[in-house]
């Protein structure tokens, strides 16, 4: 069974502290919305998550073992992480770069298969960019971009997905089907999702879990549909939300 | 391996084959393609054998082995400091070379031993670029990169100031050091070891580089060690510039050149680069160090220039002829 839990995790980034204290569980077939506002330390929560950055206090167990100490290669294989931007050095086509997620399951002498590369472009199918796979990175736009590292995630395969604010530089169509078809398709195999969201519509469209980053490591956590109230939201984001209700469900605004 | 990776090495190879059968034919004494096979076969005494075997010949592997080594130092180094600018000299480490053997040549030393302090110069380098970037636990690529740099610049100094009190007698030699030139010594085995080992063991995580280029988190997350695999970069590449530099100085432009070329022609798969940037970066200094005996005979000039006139305008003419370096 998927599991990750944090056990009194205290985080902290330079002088701002981002939670204290913290337990919770996220378990498979969930998915969790992080928010707050600028500067409260969603990514660097994300990134401790991950097991990229080290917890000033408590732990997190990933599938009821430490965290810290699976080796990388099994941490790999379990959980796996979309970063708000990427780099590339030196930009190789669009096909490589979906490979580079297969790393974790590739043995280190053989190299990829043809079956990894067949994994490549159903992703690429599935974030609609087979036509591009001979392409250089280089020639990409920042969306296009921001769906090979879907796709890269996607061959990952991890039960875990982190994704630091995955819709960025995404069109509305690509937000509301490639992003919710992925979604969908981990929480329907019993993965989890644990996402920071700046647009807390899209967050409520797609998760069932709310962490509320409110600074000054004060958090809460809890389900979406209790935690999303106007109250709570004003105060997340230190601007008046209303709330609107429509024949599609609920939705908030900025007044 | 894949086989276009494997066509695109065999391509090279041929390269390598046919620049050295022009390092050994071409001189001041011509010896034709049948004769330099005759030579490499023949009976000992005549005079092809001895041009041949005991003055081009390993001239030239000493000019492939240092070729190859930049080339590959260059590759690994300008994925280590995420910078397509880093060459083999960036940490300093020929700047080290160079202030010892100087030192050496004002002492008079023969030159095996100057050699030697070229490497241990180098070595001292390495260990103290090494030590002061990695500071207070934390190694940025920020601060070895200013590091390496600084160090540079001061070895720099150290090297104008010895040029300046040297008496005459010595500047030549010295000059000539500085500019990059190969000395006839048989090549050692130990350096073709070093460059065959540092080879298998760069292609052994070359994968792990093609990760490391698009970010290091993005690499960690992936399951790559990248804490001990720029550890290993580190050493790898300072080995490799260690080496080259005892056998033949500092030379310009191959290091950085190559690899940038290789990625052009071939993609940025390190699988290919590292392979490549040694058969490429070889075959240049052969081609390099046979024009250096020849274009001004008798008179000989150093290979650095040359690698400089021949990797200059290959490098824009391709940089201009779409590329995907320099764009982001």
């Amino acid at each position: 069974m998927t599991s990750l839990s944090l056990k009194g995790l205290g985080v902290e980034i330079g002088d701002t502290r981002v939670c204290h204290d913290l337990t919770l569980q996220v378990n498979g077939g969930q998915v969790w919305s992080v928010l707050g506002r600028n500067g409260v330390g969603k990514s660097t929560l994300l990134k401790t998550l991950a097991g990229l950055r080290p917890a000033m206090s408590g732990r997190i167990d990933l599938d009821e073992q430490p965290l810290s100490g699976l080796p990388r290669r099994d941490r790999a294989r379990r959980l796996g992480i979309l970063f708000q931007d990427s780099e590339t050095l030196f930009p190789a086509t669009v096909l490589e770069t979906v490979l580079t997620g297969r790393h974790p399951w590739v043995s280190a002498l053989q190299g990829e298969s043809h079956e990894d590369v067949m994994i490549a472009r159903q992703a690429l199918r599935q974030v609609g960019l087979e036509s591009l796979s001979e392409r250089s990175m280089a020639t990409l736009s920042g969306g296009e971009r921001r769906r090979v590292d879907l796709a890269t995630l996607i061959v990952q395969e991890p039960r875990i997905l982190l994704l630091d604010e995955p819709s960025n530089h995404l069109d509305l169509h690509y937000q509301v089907a490639v992003l919710g078809e992925l979604i969908e398709g981990w929480r329907s195999t019993n993965g989890a999702v644990i996402m920071v969201m700046h647009d807390v519509n899209l967050a409520l469209r797609f998760s069932d879990h709310l962490i509320l980053l409110q600074g000054e490591g004060q958090v809460e956590w809890g389900r979406a549909r209790e935690l999303a109230t106007e109250l709570r939201l004003s105060r997340l984001y230190g601007h008046r939300m209303q709330r609107v209700a429509t024949s599609d469900g609920e939705w908030f605004y900025p007044a | 391996m894949s086989g276009s990776r494997l066509r695109q090495l065999v391509l090279l190879f041929l390269l390598v084959v046919i620049a050295f059968l022009l390092a050994l034919s071409v001189g001041s004494i011509s010896i034709d393609w049948s004769g330099v096979v005759e030579g490499l076969q023949g009976l000992p005494g005549s005079v092809d054998y001895t041009v041949v075997m005991q003055l081009r010949l390993p001239r030239a592997i000493n000019a492939f082995v240092v070729g190859a080594m930049l080339a590959l130092a260059g590759a690994l180094m300008q994925v280590l400091l995420r910078n397509p600018l880093a060459d083999p000299y960036v940490l300093g480490v020929s700047g080290g070379a160079a202030v010892a053997a100087l030192f050496a040549i004002l002492l008079g030393w023969q030159q095996g031993w100057i050699s030697l302090a070229a490497a241990v110069g180098a070595l001292l380098s390495m260990a103290l670029v090494f030590s002061l970037s990695r500071g207070r636990g934390d190694w940025s690529t920020t601060r070895l990169l200013l590091t390496g740099v600084v160090l540079a610049a001061g070895w720099g100094a150290v090297v104008s100031f010895i040029l300046a009190i040297s008496p005459d007698a010595h500047v030549r030699g010295m000059l000539f050091w500085l500019m990059g030139d190969i000395n006839e010594s048989f090549p050692g085995w130990l350096r073709i070891g070093v460059l065959v080992a540092a080879l298998v063991a760069a292609c052994g995580f070359a994968r792990s580089l093609n990760l490391l280029s698009l970010g290091e988190l993005r690499a960690e997350s992936l399951g790559v060690n990248t804490g001990a695999l720029r550890i290993g970069l580190f050493f790898l590449a300072g080995l490799l510039t260690a080496s080259a530099v005892t056998i033949a100085g500092a030379i310009g432009f191959i290091g950085l050149v190559v690899p940038h070329i290789v990625r052009l022609w071939g993609g940025s798969d390190h699988r290919l680069v590292l392979p490549a940037s040694v058969l490429l970066g070889g075959t240049l200094l052969v081609v390099a160090e046979t024009l250096a005996r020849t274009v001004m005979a008798p008179s000989q000039l150093p290979v650095g220039v040359i690698t400089a006139f021949i990797g200059v305008p290959v490098f824009l003419y391709l940089l201009r002829s779409g590329s995907s370096v320099g764009r982001s």
